[in-house]
């Protein structure tokens, strides 16, 4: 498996190009040649998309925490709003946090980027870790300027009969990209790693994943779907690695994508890597335009055509945010969705 | 109700109606039969006002209204119903919902009042009845995973609700057993009213014995070259198109 990148804005040495192939459909080079000055600390009032939700909050505004910390820990159980919000021109910055659930806890994140100004880049890193039977349920909620660039990588480790569930739900930037490495110990253990992109305009969002079993017994299940207009780009990049001995992984990934314009596009690498002999994996990839004879049938019933388009890529896309347990946050989500659509289509 | 002039469509630049003429009277039931590639279907989708289906001359008229300067879905709250051959399966959007935001979309079309969602559930509940529709298969998405009498009996519980004026009937007898051919069609006889029409386009005589119509035409090679009363289906199930194939060519 190919070494993460640790990017960091500082260095421009760091900045992937195309020519490394986890990066080769987000040439962050292209877009950003030299370290960018570094923004200026912005004070964050509490709040942000999750906000009735509730929990506690940690919030970043251009790298900075209220304390003036780049870096953050939490460790417990409930809900954590865990913001990063950027107000900037032309300018960067970086953050980082830990979160940890203990053995048996319970913790719902609710991560939001929240983007205002323009041309900033923004990079953030973060470590997930899960305690034995630990249950941690993750949504992420990606709504940035156009012309952004946005960067977030977290590694993940899941101890034994621990659960790790994330949605993802991106609008995109001018790069966006969004990456989750997990280890899976097996025994017991289960991730699920969904995905959601609604792109208009010129955007582009990239969700990569990467799940290494480790151990015996281990499931992973994975659904992606999306829908690009205009000339934006979607790119899904999926590795599910099984190693030698984690015997019984039972991995499923799915990604599906709908394309509404000729200039729009999707690049998408579904990956089974599998090392060991007695291991249940399958992977499903379709990408094209809305059923035609879905949308007559809608229409001779006397649908509008616009209000069926809406009703049909609606309910294509809905089964993502249908998987999400936990009622306010699917609520949110499923909101978040209606309005991404009416303002695509 | 529906009055059909010398009705030409092409489909990818190939003529499939040549000349189609057709009028059913308000209140009665006419088949129309012919053998496959007659234009059939075509007939049905122009109508109904699916793309590709390109009209190069004639007319089609519902009650005074020029069909074929209407969207699809205008012309569905104008009263027009197509009952598809092979009924499209609609992931992720229940039966119920489907049917709700038809319903209200034709109403508010017409300029009437939508229908609140505990009416609907009533109105739903006592048709879903009759037609021997298990209520909770209306909470799921529509058609998926249906067996083809389930999706049929879907589409005569989409009549029942949506009261068109003209129905159409596509090979509705297609991959249904005698059971469900039964219910389809006892669902549909339901409908016939002095103020709807219907029009049963069909291969076969069989679904006729359910569904008795007032006159058979037959659709030969674009056009209609008999018609009759229903024992002109009768004969035809003895005879064969061959005779009609060989004199409209």
């Amino acid at each position: 498996m190919n070494a993460p990148v640790r990017l960091d804005l500082r260095d421009a040495s760091t900045f992937p190009t195309r020519r490394v192939e986890d990066w080769k459909w987000s040439d962050l080079k292209r877009f950003l040649r030299d370290a960018p000055a570094v923004s200026a600390a912005l004070a964050v009032a509490p709040g942000g998309p999750f906000a009735a939700l509730g929990g506690r909050e940690i919030a970043f505004g251009n790298g900075v925490t209220a304390d003036g910390a780049a870096e953050a820990r939490f460790e417990g159980a409930g809900t954590l709003r865990l913001r990063f919000v950027s107000e900037a021109q032309a300018t960067g910055h970086q953050a980082r946090a830990t979160v940890v659930v203990p053995a048996r806890a319970e913790l719902l994140v609710l991560e939001s980027y929240e983007g205002a100004g323009s041309a900033y880049a923004s990079n953030v890193t973060l470590g997930f870790e899960l305690g034995e039977g630990a249950r941690l349920t993750r949504i992420v909620l990606l709504e940035e300027p156009d012309d952004a660039i946005s960067v977030s990588a977290a590694e993940v480790k899941v101890a034994p009969h621990a659960h790790y569930t994330q949605t993802v739900l991106a609008s995109g930037a001018k790069l966006q990209r969004h990456e989750t490495r997990v280890n899976h110990p097996g025994h017991g253990a289960s991730v699920r790693l969904d995905g959601l992109y609604v792109l208009s305009g010129s955007r582009h969002a990239d969700l990569t994943t990467v799940v290494d079993h480790q151990g015996v017994e281990g499931v992973t299940s994975q659904l992606t779907k999306g829908v690009v207009a205009d000339s934006a780009r979607g790119v899904f990049q999926g590795r599910i690695v099984v190693d030698r001995g984690a015997d019984k992984t039972d991995a499923r990934m799915g990604h599906h994508a709908l394309i509404l314009s000729d200039k729009a596009e999707v690049d998408a690498k579904p990956e089974l890597e599998i090392y060991a002999d007695d291991v249940s994996c399958a992977h499903g990839n379709t990408v094209g335009a809305l059923d035609e004879n879905a949308l007559f049938y809608a229409c001779a019933r006397g649908i509008p055509e616009h209000e069926a388009r809406v009703m049909l890529t609606q309910a294509f896309l809905g089964e993502v945010t249908d998987r999400i347990e936990h009622d306010g946050a699917r609520e949110a989500a499923q909101a978040w969705l209606v309005d991404r659509l009416e303002a695509l289509l | 109700m529906l009055k059909i002039d010398n009705l030409q469509v092409s489909v990818a630049d190939k003529p499939i109606l040549k000349g189609l003429s057709l009028d059913v009277p308000a209140g009665e039931v006419h088949a129309v039969m012919g053998p496959n590639g007659a234009g059939k279907s075509t007939l049905g989708y122009t109508l109904a006002g699916r793309n590709g289906y390109e009209v190069t001359a004639g007319s089609a008229f519902l009650n005074g209204e020029d069909l074929l300067a209407l969207e699809p879905n205008e012309r569905a709250a104008k009263g027009l119903f197509l009952s598809f051959q092979y009924p499209l399966e609609i992931p992720g959007v229940p039966a119920l919902t489907f049917v709700r935001t038809a319903l209200n979309a034709q109403r508010k079309a017409r300029g009437e009042g939508e229908v609140s969602a505990p009416e609907f559930l009533k109105l739903v509940k006592q048709k879903a009845k009759d037609l021997r529709i298990d209520f909770d298969m209306l909470k799921r998405p529509l058609n998926v995973g249906f067996s083809g009498g389930e999706k049929k009996r879907m589409e005569v519980l989409q009549m029942a609700l949506l009261e068109p004026k003209l129905l159409i009937l596509d090979e509705t007898d297609s991959g249904l057993d005698i059971d469900a051919l039964r219910i389809v069609s006892e669902g549909v006889n339901a409908l016939r009213a002095p103020d709807r029409s219907m029009l049963v386009i069909t291969h076969y005589q069989r679904l006729l014995d359910y569904i008795r119509p007032d006159k058979v035409h037959v659709l030969a090679a674009g056009r209609i070259v008999a018609s009759g009363g229903p024992e002109l289906a009768l004969e035809l199930e003895r005879t064969g198109y061959d005779r009609y194939a060989a004199e409209a060519a």
